[in-house]
């Protein structure tokens, strides 16, 4: 008998898109709100953004099921910290943590991909981005999900810096202000959405600063 | 009581039928420095007293946070205390975890109160020497209970353990009736009356206690230095016209000894 395929498979692809942009004091982080499956649409308004600590937000596309499992463990995880530590994780903290967590589930991963953002222990803005198992890297902006092949080229254009490994050094955070990186990204989302089918609807974003976190919401297009 | 041929396992009944390491470990309860707790329909408060072995070393810790809507504090072995805490934090992450809501506190006590019954019946473990007052707020509204090494457990209005808590206890026997409208002030101060009692004349200052709070809106927390001193302060002056309170009625071995009849077990308290 020829070796017979799954027929079945536990995963699906909710679709969306998130993004990510650290600044010298700020850090954004944003997502869109459609969650679907194949060609429909399940809801027009389902948080893809999650806090993780006080200065540490997490946005995760793919399978939202294995999101929001991924969501839980890591504010249990979180809460045990403060139990031992008594004080809230950082970010870079954080970020192996969830590393850690991912790959954990190596063979048989979350199927999620993140982007972390918030702000490290000097104040400055971090932006972590990671695949399905763990493997990440500290960035200046990232995006993940459905439209990051079309988001990712446009910020390249307008946030990357020169290598690192060029003199003088240049920070990798962007120079940008914060109302200017917000408004660069939701430029680059209303991009997205003419495009990716997945993407679309409303956005959400929020943004991480010394005062703390803030939420704000813009409309995308709905078809 | 002590020093009999049937009280060197805790798996060894003794004649009369009781089972004596069970009762030596409520003695290390009461060796331990005072916690008391006492609750109204909203709030809970939990107060200890902390004394540092001298003044080099910093005070040991007696009351641990649990979760945003249960804390506890202990009296006598306080190393079980703190792996006891660990274990209850790990109970209301899991349950929290599971089903999305805060961990009933009656729930939680009835599963601490049967971890230590296990340790009553295995010839190779012993008693956890600690008795913990643990304060919760769930939906059917403010709890304060009391769980002891036996694997007993009773729910109080108000309740006080470890060294010279007698006195506390008749402080707040005085005044139970009126905690379950107090206001969450009022119940902070006659928190830090009972906390005096147990000193023994020596002054009460927020370097020696601890107080703690939980109540409806307001998750469980310790109080700061600053607060509990603005507190002291605030009602020592209207104490020193009330005379100092009642004298500590022979505190010392009475009441702590243990009954030395044959008939009565201590574990009913």
């Amino acid at each position: 008998m020829p070796k017979q395929q799954a027929n079945w498979s536990p995963y699906d692809n909710n679709g969306g898109s998130c993004v990510a942009v650290a600044g010298a004091d700020y850090c954004v982080i944003a997502a869109d709100t459609r969650m679907s499956t194949g060609y429909i649409i399940l809801t027009r308004d389902y948080s893809k953004i999650c806090k993780l600590a006080d200065k540490c937000v997490m946005a995760s596309s793919g399978f939202q099921a294995d999101v929001k499992a991924l969501q839980k463990h890591l504010a249990a995880r979180h809460l045990i910290y403060q139990h031992q530590h008594s004080k809230q994780m950082s970010c870079p903290a954080m970020a192996q943590l969830l590393s850690n967590t991912l790959y954990y589930k190596r063979f048989f991963p979350y199927y999620s991909f993140n982007v972390l953002g918030g702000l490290d222990n000097e104040g400055k803005g971090c932006v972590f981005t990671y695949d399905a198992v763990g493997s990440y890297e500290k960035v200046g902006y990232s995006s993940q999900g459905s439209g990051s092949t079309l988001i990712m080229p446009f910020l390249d254009n307008q946030l990357k810096s020169p290598s690192p490994l060029l003199l003088p050094v240049q920070d990798a955070v962007t120079p940008l202000a914060e109302a200017e990186a917000v408004d660069l990204v939701k430029t680059v989302f209303a991009s997205a959405s003419e495009r990716d089918i997945y993407t679309g609807d409303k956005l959400e974003i929020v943004v991480i600063n010394a005062d703390g976190i803030r939420r704000e919401y813009m409309d995308l297009r709905k078809d | 009581m002590f020093r009999n041929q049937y009280d060197t396992d805790v798996t060894t009944w003794s004649p009369a039928g009781r089972l004596f390491q069970v009762e030596y470990a409520m003695e290390a309860v009461k060796q331990g420095s005072a916690a008391i707790g006492l609750r109204s329909k909203t709030h809970i408060v939990l107060g200890c007293v902390n004394k540092a072995n001298s003044e080099l070393s910093s005070h040991q810790k007696k009351i641990f946070k649990v979760d945003d809507h249960i804390g506890v504090a202990i009296a006598g072995l306080t190393a079980d205390g703190r792996v006891l805490s660990r274990y209850m934090r790990n109970e209301c992450i899991n349950y929290s975890f599971t089903y999305e809501s805060p961990l009933p506190v009656g729930r939680l006590v009835v599963q601490l109160a049967d971890k230590a019954q296990v340790c009553t019946q295995r010839s190779w473990k012993r008693p956890y020497g600690v008795g913990l007052l643990v304060a919760g707020l769930d939906e059917s509204g403010a709890h304060l209970y009391y769980n002891c090494p036996s694997g007993n457990y009773f729910e109080y209005q108000a309740f006080a353990i470890g060294s010279r808590s007698q006195a506390a206890k008749t402080y707040l026997e005085r005044r139970f009736e009126n905690f379950a409208d107090s206001s969450r002030d009022d119940l902070v101060k006659d928190a830090l009356m009972a906390i005096r009692e147990t000193l023994q004349g020596e002054t009460l200052k927020s370097s020696i206690c601890t107080v703690a709070v939980v109540g409806v809106g307001e998750p469980f927390h310790i109080l700061d230095l600053e607060t509990v001193q603005q507190m002291i302060d605030a009602f020592e002056i209207v104490g020193e016209q009330e005379g100092p309170a009642a004298e500590p009625d022979a505190a010392a071995a009475a009441d702590q000894g243990g009954s030395t009849e044959e008939g009565v077990a201590p574990m009913d308290i």
